[in-house]
């Protein structure tokens, strides 16, 4: 399927995932993200139930310690 | 704009600084220097001499609480410039409440958990504020590769992936920048695009 994520177009060679399965196939190994879909925050506790759906609009993003 | 028509703009404008180390004190410096007239800062440390390879503070402010030290500092730049300050560690409850006044909030924490959790308060809370993060500015050089992130009201700065460590520390040119492109998107947010 096809979404949308971080901005950018991108192929998923899966018919369906979680939004926790794809920060693993996208393979975002840091431990503190930030994700959205739609433009609707999804807490790290709701990533394992929440599908993913083609044409979703999906933002990961990585906080890095450091200030 | 002159800088009277933009100090006019910005002097009943209010920003949060959830953080007063590397970013937040940068940061508010910056903004204190072209006249925002009110800033809510919080932090609950006190100055160390390992803060000072990058943090907006002097040697005589060491042990001090860093709001109390931020704001000497803010009143000494510009003594018209109200600073309220919060001794406190933020969490998903006092979030709200203590920046409920603010047009804009800059993330300025140090842990990667702590950055997490004001991002999905106020994306949960207070969904119309505007958040500003820094997250990764450790190390040296590699100016390229710091970029700036968009996703509705919260913007993100930095390179997305140098973490701190012993070998890696923040170091005050490549946190500067950081913390000055954070204060340069209040600016934009606050004044408009030129």
């Amino acid at each position: 399927m096809e979404i949308q994520l971080n901005n950018n177009k991108e192929i998923i060679e899966r018919d369906q995932l979680t939004l926790a399965e794809l920060i693993q196939y996208k393979n975002f190994t840091f431990p503190m993200l930030v994700t959205k879909i739609n433009g609707l925050l999804v807490k790290k506790v709701d990533r394992d139930n929440v599908m993913i759906k083609a044409g979703d609009d999906v933002i990961v993003l990585h906080l890095i310690s450091g200030g | 704009m002159n800088d009277q028509h933009i100090r006019t703009k910005l002097k009943d404008k209010v920003v949060g600084i959830a953080g007063c180390g590397g970013l937040g004190s940068n940061c508010a410096v910056a903004l204190a220097r072209v006249g925002v007239g009110k800033l809510v800062i919080t932090d609950y440390d006190k100055v160390d001499v390992s803060n000072l390879n990058r943090q907006y503070f002097f040697t005589d402010q060491v042990g001090k609480a860093k709001v109390i030290a931020l704001k000497e500092n803010i009143n000494r730049i510009d003594p018209l410039i109200k600073v309220e300050t919060h001794e406190i560690q933020l969490n998903e409850e006092n979030i709200p409440d203590i920046f409920k006044e603010c047009d804009v909030i800059v993330e300025a924490f140090d842990r990667a958990e702590m950055k997490q959790m004001i991002v999905e308060t106020v994306l949960e809370k207070m969904p119309d504020h505007y958040l500003i993060c820094g997250s990764g500015l450790a190390g040296w050089g590699e100016n390229e590769s710091i970029g700036m992130t968009v996703t509705g009201k919260l913007y993100f700065f930095g390179d997305g992936s140098n973490e701190v460590s012993e070998d890696f520390p923040p170091l005050a040119p490549r946190v500067g920048v950081v913390a000055n492109m954070q204060a340069n998107q209040v600016l934009e947010i606050i004044l408009g695009k030129m």
